[in-house]
């Protein structure tokens, strides 16, 4: 807990939310609490060892200081690692809280291993005041996640006049995004990149040429040309990344490319990463675990933007994880009614859930399937993500805030409904077997446990 | 004798036994349709509706005729006269006729995919009659039925198929129906109207049409739908004309008889030239009375069981 007021937001919401928080299996953390005997992965540090940590009223804390009233849980075989973060969520809030409310995503988020989640700003209305910035930062305060706003680019995301991004920040705001609506217009991308200098945060382009998508609803190639539905090519993608790196490397600014989806875009960023330092880029778990084969069900659960593409693509982002052009892994969780979903291809809206499924699936992907070290795969959910953001990510010293997670490596599970804590239930991996699993989430002195705890 | 499949959603991976078994019972059929009386008791009791969520003439008499010929029940639900335009969904629609208790689903729609997600919410059999620019099966049962009825045999045919394929669920569905069959396909038109990714089904590409005339044995024109012209698709009716259109000099050039089909409506003087659609080597007009004897053998396939 950071301040007195950051208290009572937590007390009010603890007296209300008593109820729902005992069904989804959160609670308090104790005042003393020792996760014991686990397996320890520091990515801040690049180590892995045996070992405790202690929890002093929500604070990392000295193991030998533990008391008789010490809490204890026994995490011997589980993994104990920073609390993971999500640089790409979409929370629906303002606007479509039938989707998705600031509550029940920090809810999916903790359920997923996540205490720290940006929120983009395509809401009703956008996130393009200092007002709204003001309003999120202040209303996601009472729930069991950290919650940064990211702020629109351009006032109603018109991709014409720019937001006060300066004023933004100071009420919160972590990094601006037109995300759904790219900016098309380069010049406003370029005054957009220029302006942002000063403010030391990054723009983070939806990378899309809406021209060359044009009525695209999937990834343009044989698997689109047999079920007769319009092709999304690659290339409106990595001609978009092109402009975008040849802006930001002629401004210096810091720019992040989200959800990469293409072979071609991987080989874009790759190119700029050699000579200009200020690009980062990130992949869903859904681009590195699906291709376009699995769209031939007309499932609209698959129908995300940018499209899943084909496996060779697949692949490549992959390999663009292992070189390090890609830098890290964001769920783009887009929460989506059923009636939303349960409509023709064509009408279907984009996105999928992803917080809760992320870890199982890019465990399963990564470490199981491509031999990833599971250090290097914690690293893609942690440090990495926060340093794009400029988050703190040494999170194991001592006196800082608790944000934890505890996961069993090698437990294959069903991503079942059932489970879901998201408003939401738009997603292909409903059914899917996944490997690694989260057991408990420690954030905001408050813990997830998967199954009932008794602390 | 049943189908694998219990809907007939495309061609695609369609059992190359279930297409033979069609096109035999289509043309026993075609046979009950020369007769004075042409009703069969076949499917007599069963309810079918036709769904057309998009306009259509003659797919949706045919399909009518067919069901009128056995003898079952036919509804018919067009988008425009129903309750969609009061916002009504998909899902309700569909869900709202079946409880009406209805054994099979005639559909037509304007989304790729749509009868496949009908199926997710309805039992009855379902028939795709069109969906976007996906597929329509049953035209392509029909062009195969008109093509072995003139050459006796499919295997080793050489097809051109001629115009807009990017868009034509006619060309699709008549590239994975000819191709289990064994026939050779050309593709013909404007470059920036064929996807390169059907190399890959193992069909040519070629863009010069007097060469495509010269080496096939008949040619599949398509509609070139008047609404695409000038719009970066295809520049004029008079560059198309010049480059794609099938007229009397092209075929006479050629010196020999080709056959001619076309899946209708025909754009008279764009794709193809009245002397060549009403010439002796068009067989336009028996596609039209195989799609009835088609469609009659598809609907006593798919239903015939249930009774």
């Amino acid at each position: 807990m950071e301040s007195l007021q950051e208290w009572l937001y937590f007390f009010f919401y603890v007296v209300e939310k008593n109820e729902i928080m005992n069904k989804v299996n959160f609670k308090i953390l104790p005042d003393e609490l020792l996760l014991k005997n686990g397996k320890i992965i520091d990515p801040f540090i690049d180590k892995v060892y045996t070992g405790d940590i202690f929890i002093d009223k929500g604070r990392i804390g000295d193991p030998s200081k533990q008391t008789k009233k010490t809490k204890i849980i026994d995490c011997s075989g589980k993994i104990i690692t920073h609390g993971f973060c999500d640089i790409h969520s979409h929370f629906r809030e303002p606007g479509r809280e039938d989707k998705e409310t600031l509550e029940t995503g920090s809810l999916a988020a903790m359920a997923g291993g996540f205490t720290r989640v940006c929120v983009m700003p395509n809401t009703h209305p956008p996130i393009d005041t200092p007002e709204l910035i003001d309003f999120l930062s202040k209303k996601s305060k009472s729930y069991p996640v950290h919650v940064h706003p990211i702020g629109a680019v351009t006032k109603n995301q018109d991709g014409k006049n720019l937001t006060e991004m300066g004023l933004m920040k100071k009420q919160g705001a972590v990094a601006f995004s037109d995300d759904g609506l790219p900016i098309q217009d380069g010049k406003v991308m370029r005054m957009a990149l220029e302006y942002i200098k000063p403010l030391d945060l990054p723009i983070i382009n939806h990378a899309e040429d809406v021209c060359l998508r044009s009525d695209g609803l999937m990834h343009e190639g044989l698997v689109s040309t047999n079920l007769g539905l319009p092709g999304n090519p690659d290339f409106a993608e990595s001609v978009m990344i092109h402009r975008d790196l040849e802006l930001a490397s002629f401004t210096g600014s810091k720019i992040h490319i989200p959800h990469v989806s293409a072979e071609k875009s991987v080989a874009q960023i790759s190119k700029f990463k050699t000579q200009f330092k200020n690009v980062s880029s990130e992949v869903t778990p859904h681009h590195l675990y699906f291709n376009d084969e699995a769209l031939s069900s007309f499932d609209t659960n698959f129908k995300v933007a940018p499209p899943i593409r084909t496996e060779n693509d697949r692949l490549s982002l992959i390999e663009g994880l292992k070189s390090g052009v890609i830098d890290c892994i964001a769920t783009d969780h887009a929460p989506h009614t059923l009636e939303e979903k349960e409509t023709t291809f064509d009408l279907a809206s984009c996105g999928m859930i992803g917080l809760e499924s992320c870890f199982g699936a890019v465990y399963k992907v990564l470490v199981y399937q491509n031999k990833f070290k599971l250090l290097s795969l914690i690293k893609f959910l942690t440090i990495n993500p926060r340093n794009v953001m400029g988050f703190d990510s040494n999170l194991f010293s001592y006196e800082k805030t608790a944000e934890i997670v505890i996961l069993d490596e090698r437990k294959k599970w069903k991503f079942t409904e059932d489970s879901i804590k998201s408003n939401s239930l738009n997603s292909p991996f409903i059914g899917e077997e996944l490997i690694g699993r989260i057991e408990f989430t420690i954030s905001k002195n408050q813990i997830y446990s998967r199954t009932k705890l008794d602390i | 004798m049943s189908l694998k499949n219990r809907h007939l959603f495309g061609l695609k991976d369609y059992p190359k036994k279930d297409i033979e078994s069609i096109l035999d019972l289509a043309f026993k059929f075609r046979e009950v349709l020369d007769r004075p009386i042409k009703k069969v008791p076949s499917l007599n009791g069963l309810t079918v509706v036709n769904l057309f969520f998009e306009n259509s003439t003659r797919t949706r008499i045919s399909f009518e005729l067919a069901q009128k010929r056995l003898s079952c029940d036919t509804v018919n639900f067009s988008a425009s006269s129903s309750s969609l335009k009061k916002g009504e969904s998909f899902k309700d629609t569909a869900q709202n006729i079946e409880a009406m208790k209805i054994d099979a689903v005639v559909i037509r729609h304007p989304s790729p995919g749509a009868p496949k997600t009908l199926s997710k919410f309805i039992k009855s059999i379902i028939i795709n009659a069109g969906d976007g620019t996906h597929e329509h099966p049953t035209q392509a049962i029909l062009d195969m039925m008109s093509l072995k009825e003139k050459f006796g045999f499919l295997k080793g045919l050489k097809i051109g198929i001629i115009g807009d394929i990017l868009h034509s669920r006619v060309a699709l569905s008549n590239i994975y129906g000819l191709k289990t069959m064994g026939a050779e396909i050309t593709l013909c038109g404007p470059p920036n109207l064929i996807p390169e990714f059907l190399k890959d089904l193992g069909v040519n590409i070629n863009y010069d049409v007097d060469e495509v005339i010269d080496w096939a044995d008949a040619l599949n024109v398509l509609r070139i739908q008047r609404e695409r012209m000038g719009i970066g698709l295809v520049p004029s009716v008079r560059e198309y004309r010049n480059f794609f259109g099938i007229n009397q000099k092209r075929i006479e050039k050629h010196k020999k008889d080709i056959v001619i089909m076309h899946p209708g409506p025909i754009n008279r003087g764009v794709e193809i030239d009245s002397a060549v659609a009403d010439g002796q080597n068009a067989i336009i007009l028996d596609q039209v009375l195989n799609g009835v004897a088609s469609r009659m053998a598809i609907l006593f396939l798919l239903c015939g069981g249930k009774k």
